[in-house]
């Protein structure tokens, strides 16, 4: 059957090694993996030219080596999130500022606005004063991260390669970036395509 | 009337002596990047984004602030000037807080327009996240200053179209923003006459009618066109 090829997870003979893919979810909504999930039957022809071989959408708990592309969601905001993202950064050929959050740190960098003290003054305002019962700063060293004094996009930590934005980025922006990079082209985004929000 | 002959993009272009660049452009249907260009409204050449080579100078030079001359030779789109368009649209967003994702004029925007017209993915400099306030005093409008790029458009015709003189430009640099009156909140001015040019002139979200929510305001320019067809041509008429 045609799709059940297409859906096939191991390389087959003759056929150029499939694209080792990531998505990963840093400091965002998850409005940019939802949109991804909006490629709808794309997905299916996406499935049988990439693996992905780390999302939050499937079970894997460590990021991979040798990954070829990795789209990124998300503003860098506690150490947990820097951390990984150089993990993956030194993992990954080709990183991907996915979404506005990623490309310009977006709404996950309003508490930035409130200067020096912004991190504490979030978690106060949300831990304590408007806490309806049991009011505590959330802490759990080694599990719970702290945030950094200021939220970043991906490209002020590590270098990025492409920049995808959009609030979320519409799917056609996504399949048209995935398809130009499938083909080997370069991928090139003009016009409406990389407008902000 | 006295003509120019001059090229841009070297295309051979006459108009009158009185003309600027700008308009020589627009009327050879030759399209130059502006912001703080108001049609109608006299020019300041404030955001710099229309700049052009002109052949015998060195320096850049605003097209809407440039009256021509006999003989010009005028570049619009090189390689230069599209690195300097960028730069200064990058300079913008950096600046004050222009999050388009949740501001009023997304999808209404000419900076967000210009922006991704130049080609402009993503932003090089450190965004400073600076703390300004929204001036919600007045009736009908709101004054959002994180959205303003100091273009100076709703100064313009709150001044030289309505006549009322109530917006205004107070500070220098960085903490240049737009004051209404004698500094005070909107709400108490008593020069304003609510007529709403300055939210119609604003090309970002700073000025929005209030009731306006994400992606919501859309400015109507009609009645700004009417004044300036009234006062160019003496014809009261609306298109």
């Amino acid at each position: 059957m045609q799709a059940d090829q297409t859906l096939e997870t191991k390389p087959q003979s003759g056929q150029p090694a499939r694209l080792r893919l990531a998505t990963i979810w840093f400091g965002g909504c998850s409005g940019c993996h939802m949109s991804f999930l909006d490629l709808d039957e794309f997905l299916v022809e996406l499935a049988g030219k990439a693996e992905l071989v780390y999302s939050p959408v499937i079970d894997v708990k460590e990021y991979p080596q040798n990954v070829d592309v990795c789209l990124a969601e998300g503003a860098i905001c506690n150490e947990d999130n820097r951390e990984l993202l150089y993990q993956v950064r030194q993992r990954t050929r080709l990183l991907v500022a996915f979404g506005d959050c990623a490309v310009t740190a977006n709404v996950s960098a309003l508490r930035n606005q409130l200067g020096p003290g912004n991190a504490e003054s979030v978690l106060q305002k949300a831990y304590i004063e408007t806490a309806t019962a049991n009011p505590a700063l959330p802490g759990e060293p080694g599990i719970v991260p702290p945030l950094l004094p200021r939220v970043m996009p991906v490209h002020e930590v590590v270098a990025v390669d492409y920049f995808l934005p959009g609030c979320p980025p519409p799917a056609d922006r996504i399949k048209s970036f995935l398809v130009q990079l499938l083909e080997g082209q370069e991928p090139v985004l003009t016009g409406k395509d990389i407008k902000f929000g | 009337m006295a003509a120019k002959t001059l090229t841009i993009d070297g295309k051979h272009v006459s108009v009158d002596e009185s003309a600027t660049i700008l308009d020589a452009a627009v009327d050879a249907g030759i399209y130059i990047p502006t912001l703080c260009h108001l049609d109608g409204v006299y020019d300041v050449g404030a955001c710099r984004l229309c700049l052009v080579e002109v052949a015998g100078s060195s320096k850049l030079l605003p097209a809407c602030t440039t009256k021509v001359s006999e003989g010009m030779e005028i570049q619009t789109d090189t390689e230069r000037l599209r690195q300097y368009r960028r730069i200064t649209l990058e300079q913008l967003f950096a600046e004050r807080n222009h999050v388009c994702s949740v501001c009023v004029a997304n999808g209404h925007c000419e900076l967000q327009t210009l922006a991704y017209r130049q080609g402009m993915d993503h932003v090089r400099y450190d965004y400073r996240f600076p703390q300004w306030e929204v001036d919600s005093t007045h009736s009908l409008f709101g004054l959002d200053h994180n959205r303003c790029i100091l273009c100076t458009r709703c100064v313009r015709v709150c001044w030289h179209i309505e006549g009322a003189g109530t917006l205004n430009v107070s500070g220098r640099g960085a903490q240049a923003r737009i004051i209404t009156d004698l500094n005070q909140p909107w709400g108490t001015s008593d020069t304003c006459t609510k007529c709403g040019k300055c939210v119609m002139a604003c090309p970002t979200g700073a000025l929005f009618y209030k009731g306006a929510t994400v992606g919501e305001m859309e400015r109507d320019r009609t009645k700004l066109e009417f004044i300036v067809t009234a006062r160019e041509k003496k014809q009261w008429i609306a298109d």
